[in-house]
């Protein structure tokens, strides 16, 4: 039963690679939107916090052609990053990074978000009167009091990524190598004669993969409170 | 030299003062809700006025009418709040080296240690905020402002948050602070005998105005 295949493994080293970049990439904007949204008022906030949540409501599918229709080779967006840059996303593992990467969008930015209004604003004041400029208040004040809160949206985003299908089918398809990620391979295996075993052997992976997320979230995040409040 | 002429609308209240004070501690005396906080916000930089202008020793911090705004973080004038806000995350030490770290200052290990035997804090350097008492925390607090090197201090309240007996440990403190440090200072507060031991010279705040300015003969109760 658990003798994974060679092509089982692909997909499952396929999902960790796509959920790991589509996390580490996400990070730095989701970090830089939930400030705005947490701490600065301007024209349009509204606006962009709907956008950003948009995924979550959207049925995937749509997402995904959205995606196809804006990055893919003849997309807006797709074919200037083609002729300029050379980078291609549809139907290559970097697209499925992309359509991952803005599904679980919402999921990394809310905690981040939730965390950083958290944050005491009278202790920026009182950097800010010791001398640090705004930035550097972020760095050495808010950031690392928010920080239980990227991990935890950190966690959230790369268990949704590593989930992820709609999006990541309609966009970037189902090439086993390529963008066949567990979900995807689930989804093939259960409409072949005689895959379930197979399916079965690759549910059991995504649940421990999705528990080993969770219990590594917790054990981060308490560790994390621990150092910032020191006992 | 202090110079301050400001006025600013907070909601329904409103504050409008103005005065020049060449004391080595200015009391800023007045009930609570006279604008004592929001005037030395105006003087930290935290708080922008409507107009008016605040200087110091000649260099203008703010000047609405020629849009000069200094912000808070390039004034170097170190503020010690009621409530400490000491950074929970960073230990004492690291509490203490902040204002010089963020001030690209060197490292002056005679003025630390100075600093450090004056408020007698040299036991608590490895411990977190969240592990000081009250009277601790705010010395720590003093500390920090203090080798952030500013050319002004301000003090808003500092013993407000302490009990009786906790105000008697830390004011031989201040007074050593005042008469060692040789920084000028405006220090906020609503307790007579506290600006009688601490300040040279008085500013009375009464609902946002300049209610009474001079020595400390201008503080209540006081016989000539």
């Amino acid at each position: 039963m658990f003798d994974i295949s060679p092509t089982e493994w692909t997909a499952v080293q396929l999902s960790l690679r796509v959920a790991t970049v589509a996390t580490l990439v996400a990070t730095p904007l989701g970090i830089a939107v939930a400030w705005l949204l947490a701490r600065r008022d301007f024209w349009g906030k509204a606006v962009l916090d709907a956008l950003i949540y948009l995924p979550l409501v959207l049925p995937p599918v749509v997402t995904g052609y959205l995606l196809l229709l804006t990055f893919g080779r003849r997309g807006l967006v797709g074919a200037w990053l083609a002729d300029h840059l050379g980078i291609v996303l549809a139907f290559r593992w970097t697209g499925a990074a992309l359509a991952c990467g803005v599904m679980s969008f919402p999921l990394l930015v809310r905690p981040i978000r939730l965390s950083i209004e958290a944050v005491d604003r009278r202790l920026e004041q009182a950097a800010e009167t010791l001398g640090a400029a705004p930035f550097r208040v972020f760095l050495t004040i808010t950031l690392p009091l928010a920080l239980p809160g990227v991990l935890a949206g950190m966690v959230l985003g790369f268990a949704k990524a590593i989930g992820e299908f709609g999006a990541t089918i309609t966009f970037v398809s189902n090439i086993p190598g390529e963008t066949q990620t567990i979900s995807s391979a689930i989804y093939s295996l259960i409409q072949t004669p005689d895959g379930d075993s197979a399916a079965l052997r690759l549910v059991v992976v995504s649940v421990l993969i999705a528990f080993a997320a969770l219990v590594a979230s917790e054990v981060l995040a308490r560790r994390a409170t621990k150092r910032l409040h020191g006992n | 030299m202090l110079r301050v002429d400001v006025a600013k609308q907070l909601g329904e209240f409103s504050i409008e003062a103005s005065f020049t004070s060449e004391g080595r501690v200015t009391g800023l005396f007045g009930d609570s809700g006279a604008g004592k906080t929001s005037l030395i916000n105006m003087i930290a930089g935290l708080l922008r006025p409507d107009r008016g202008i605040i200087a110091i020793d000649g260099e203008t911090l703010d000047d609405t009418a020629a849009q000069i705004h200094v912000p808070a973080h390039r004034r170097r004038i170190g503020y010690v709040f009621q409530d400490a806000r000491l950074f929970p995350h960073l230990d004492v030490r690291q509490n203490l080296d902040y204002g010089r770290r963020m001030n690209r200052l060197a490292d002056d290990p005679a003025q630390r240690q100075r600093v450090i035997d004056l408020l007698d804090i040299g036991g608590l350097l490895d411990r977190r905020p969240g592990q000081l008492s009250g009277g601790e925390r705010q010395r720590v607090a003093f500390g920090r402002a203090l080798l952030s090197k500013p050319r002004l201090l301000l003090l808003d309240e500092p013993l407000g948050s302490l009990d009786a007996g906790r105000k008697v440990e830390i004011l031989p403190y201040l007074i050593r602070l005042r008469d060692e440090a040789r920084i000028p200072m405006v220090y906020v507060s609503h307790d007579v005998a506290e600006l009688r031991q601490l300040a040279t010279q008085i500013v009375m705040l009464r609902r946002g105005r300049i209610a009474a300015f001079g020595g400390v003969k201008v503080l209540p109760g006081t016989s000539a």
